[in-house]
């Protein structure tokens, strides 16, 4: 009895130190100078670029990640072929690397003195200290969220139901839409958040390929640290406070999608009918 | 509307092992026809090429008046249940059987007739709107096959279709698949690993051994007629007894004569079922009842005599007039076998009065 009490104590304690008193202590500076304050702050232009950008980044990493991840996990789920191996590690890679090191080598390869520097400069197209550079750092490093999560499902779900509906008469592109996607989704659900969620919050490999010029090439991340790096405190805590609230917002819509679908999610577990 | 199959020496190998080897066979138009082998013998693998699942290497498969071989599996006509009936996790009972429907994009109103009445048919209309994951593994076989018959199939395949059920479930949905088919006079084919279920319910059984066909015919023809030793032993218990054969006569290892047989000369096997075996009651007997154990109706005894054992069985009611428990001496009388030799095989009807221990 003793000891229940003293795990759950600890649990309750490290819950509260490492993640409640955090947000909390967010929200608090954010707003430590009045709600007038906070909302000047971000309605601040440099803010408000800050806030487009990281939105326009995830909109397009997402989505990217979301198809990337899609085709891997059929491909490594349904078929063997040499290199298989290879491919769930190369997935893995942006896990196992720092993202600085990932912002780096896109410098290498698309900066001025990188390997295509040149030919990119002669074609006049910007990728480094711009927009497409920052979204290929967050597609580098969102990478495996969305195909991690899927992998081991398609593994694990075999393709009974595909090859059901294969008899029962439908096309390739019918099974895609009816079988094959509706049998992840949950697990692309939660990719799909867990994705976003790092592509609007990396610091890192942004940071490296963005130049951060003040309200161009920053993020809402790259804004706070910048921010905090010149003693507005208030404020980054403002820009800070949208990011957590973009978290609050995800975990929000996750938990009313599995319970608006709960039937389904949780059938194994009901008694059956008699 | 009966549909005949004909699969015209079919092969098939997976990496370069040959998992069935030129199968010939017809099933015939309303068969319900069983495939029984054990695991590994190819007959969910040509299960799998009559349905378009997987495709031959070599050889022909007719569905009716066509040529299917390379026919889109959606285009076959066939309606195939799965072992583990691969219903679609997300989608309601309705909407699992409703399934081949949509696909051929069949009016609603057309739907909702066409799949309340096949929820009648299978006594499912109240389990309409749950999941798959709510329902038990009877429920979800009968889900399986309402599903596989919207399309109104010309051919019904069913792998191992009672195998991940319990016993009782078991017999009940054979029982009610056999009213069904009685019904439905589809050509049907099902793999079995089970001996009870093949003969119980197909109007044919095949029995497939390392990719190839051993024998083909009636549950009653088979039993009776074993054609090698393999379709004897896997058909149910059997006593062995390797043999000698001379000049006719068929004796045991130390000499004993067990009977006679038109078979040339040499070593051959001897197959004898539990209830060939007949044990009577003698003080001076030289085999001793080693055990006795009875399932209900059915008793089981297993009989000794220096290293040799035998089983026998008989009737529990047999059992209690004649006496004979753990312990007893006993003398024993065949009353059938089926002797396999090397070049050719057949069965002996064993004189009745013959006995093994007489002759010792």
């Amino acid at each position: 009895m003793a000891n229940r009490v003293l795990l759950i104590t600890v649990a309750l304690v490290f819950m509260v130190v490492f993640l409640v008193l955090p947000l909390i202590s967010v929200f608090a500076q954010a707003l430590s100078a009045g709600l007038g304050a906070y909302a000047s702050s971000i309605a601040d232009p440099n803010v408000q670029s800050a806030i487009w950008m990281t939105l326009t980044i995830a909109a397009i990493a997402v989505p990217a990640n979301l198809v990337f991840g899609v085709c891997a996990s059929w491909c490594i789920g349904r078929f063997k072929f040499p290199g298989r191996n290879l491919l769930i590690t190369l997935i893995d890679l942006p896990f196992s690397i720092s993202p600085v090191i990932a912002g780096l080598l896109e410098v290498l390869l698309f900066g001025l003195n990188g390997l295509l520097g040149g030919w990119l400069s002669a074609h006049n197209i910007q990728i480094i200290f711009a927009l497409p550079g920052m979204v290929l750092a967050t597609i580098f490093v969102t990478l495996p969220f969305v195909a991690r999560e899927v992998i081991p499902l398609v593994q694990e779900q075999g393709n009974e139901e595909e090859e059901a509906a294969v008899t029962l008469g439908a096309s390739g592109w019918q099974i895609f839409w009816r079988v094959c996607l509706p049998k992840i989704r949950w697990a692309l659900l939660y990719g799909v958040l867990l994705c976003n969620a790092r592509a609007m919050g990396e610091f890192g490999a942004v940071s490296v390929v963005s130049g951060k010029v003040f309200g161009q090439t920053d993020t809402l991340p790259l804004a706070v640290e910048s921010l905090y790096g010149s003693y507005e405190i208030q404020a980054a805590f403002a820009a800070a406070s949208l990011l957590a609230m973009l978290a609050l917002v995800t975990l929000v819509l996750k938990a009313a999608l599995e319970w608006w679908h709960r039937d389904e999610l949780h059938g194994a577990k009901r008694k059956k009918a008699t | 509307m009966t549909t005949e199959i004909k699969i015209s020496n079919v092969s098939r190998g997976f990496n370069g092992h040959t998992v069935l080897k030129d199968v010939a066979l017809t099933v015939r138009p309303g068969e319900l026809l069983a495939l029984l082998g054990p695991s590994g013998s190819g007959k969910t693998t040509l299960l799998r090429l009559i349905a378009g699942l997987d495709a031959p290497d070599a050889g022909r498969i007719t569905i009716g008046e066509d040529d299917a071989t390379s026919r889109h599996p959606g285009e076959r006509g066939v309606g195939f249940v799965f072992q583990h009936y691969a219903l679609f996790r997300h989608m309601s009972v309705f909407e699992n059987i409703a399934f081949p429907l949509r696909i051929r994009k069949s009016p609603k109103p057309f739907i909702q007739t066409k799949v309340a009445e096949l929820l009648k048919l299978i006594q499912l209309e109240a389990l309409a709107q749950r999941y798959p994951a709510q329902l038990s593994g009877g429920q979800r076989q009968r889900v399986a096959l309402a599903r596989a018959l919207a399309s109104q199939p010309r051919v019904l395949l069913l792998d191992e279709p009672f195998g991940a059920l319990d016993a009782v479930v078991r017999r009940e949905l054979r029982r009610w698949l056999r009213r069904l088919h009685e019904e439905m006079q589809i050509t049907t084919i099902f793999v079995t690993h089970d001996q009870e279920e093949a003969f119980d319910l197909a109007d044919r059984v095949v029995i497939m051994k390392d990719g190839g066909i051993c024998q083909e015919g009636s549950p009653i023809d088979i039993y009776q007629h074993p054609a090698s030793p393999f379709v004897h032993e896997f058909l149910g218990e059997s006593n062995h007894i390797p043999v000698l054969l001379r000049g006719g006569f068929v004796r045991g290892s130390d000499g004993w004569e067990l009977g006679q047989a038109e078979l040339p000369d040499g070593a051959a096997s001897l197959f004898i079922r539990p209830h060939h075996v007949v044990p009577v009651p003698a003080a001076w007997g030289s085999w001793r009842v080693a055990r006795v154990s009875a399932t209900g109706a059915q008793a089981h005894l297993t009989l000794t005599r220096g290293a040799m054992s035998l089983a026998a069985a008989m009737t529990a009611d047999a059992l209690l007039e004649s006496g004979l428990q753990a312990g007893t001496a006993a003398e024993i009388r065949f009353t059938g076998g089926t002797i396999f030799a090397e070049s050719r095989s057949g069965p002996i009807r064993l004189g009745q009065g013959l006995s093994l221990a007489a002759r010792a």
